[in-house]
């Protein structure tokens, strides 16, 4: 009544679904923050 | 600092979790050990539950003050919710595999929590059809205070209908209090990991919106 390989299983796609979710949204706000600081970038020389 | 501190607390508590969950506690003795996804599962529908809470009051908000914050709040804790549902809808498909010999059953609890699920799929195919933001945020706000309707519906399913679906023990005293110990503190955890996640999601929809704005200021 064990049924190990049913545990492993729910336990692997918890862990696993959290850690891709996690990783998006630092790979997400890692290109973002590229994004920002290139537009910055291209505003300060107009300002000037 | 703080946004750093809280990461690492809820990585240490979630390990601590699993520890308390597959080591700690002990087996019950009618289910054995496949009854620990009890532990991740019963706390994964809380934080759904409570996520969309959120994005019911941030959409009762939006509607009140018409503040774009509140459309950027609730999107991003039914963003959180709808992944903590699929996981719930998945890890409880895996539980009934063992226990009720079927992966999926039309059972009261579990169709209501599809139907919430769908609520949500719903909410982000409506916001990615409407490019205008203030239409767009208030449709999405219906959506979020309609969809929560079914929360309650989800909660209440067991008692209101004849269901296989194992009812609230926590509420009954039916816990040992090794698994009660457990239960709560894998319950805290998810919530602290429910808000990391929510705070990071924010953070993105902010820089989006920040893009946005940028991009609008080099084009002129």
């Amino acid at each position: 009544m064990d049924n190990f390989s049913y545990l492993f299983a729910a336990f692997t796609v918890i862990w696993v679904a959290l850690f891709v979710y996690v990783f998006i949204l630092s790979q997400r706000q890692i290109s973002l923050k590229r994004e920002i600081d290139k537009l910055k970038t291209m505003i300060k020389p107009e300002a000037k | 600092m703080k946004r750093k501190l809280l990461i690492i607390l809820s990585g240490v508590l979630l390990i601590a979790a699993l520890y308390l969950v597959l080591l700690w506690v002990p087996t019950d003795a009618i289910q054995g050990n496949i009854q620990r996804i009890f532990y991740f599962h019963v706390p994964l529908a809380w934080v759904a539950f409570l996520s969309f809470f959120v994005v019911f009051v941030a959409g009762i908000m939006y509607l009140v003050k018409r503040d774009m914050k509140w459309d950027y709040l609730a999107a991003s804790s039914a963003e959180v919710g709808l992944v903590f549902t699929t996981l719930v809808l998945v890890s409880g498909s895996i539980w009934a595999k063992p226990i009720w010999g079927v992966w999926w059953t039309w059972d009261a609890r579990l169709t209501t929590a599809l139907i919430l699920w769908l609520i949500y799929v719903a909410y982000f195919i409506i916001r990615s059809y409407i490019n205008e933001d203030n239409k767009r945020a208030r449709f999405a706000a219906i959506i979020g205070i309609l969809g929560f309707i079914d929360v309650p519906i989800v909660f209440l399913s067991i008692t209101i209908s004849r269901t296989t679906h194992p009812s609230a023990l926590i509420f009954k005293g039916g816990l040992a209090p090794e698994m009660l110990f457990t239960l709560l503190f894998s319950i805290a955890t998810f919530t602290l990991l429910y808000y990391v996640l929510f705070t990071e999601r924010l953070k993105i929809r902010r820089a989006e919106e920040e893009v946005k704005k940028l991009k609008f200021m080099v084009r002129k």
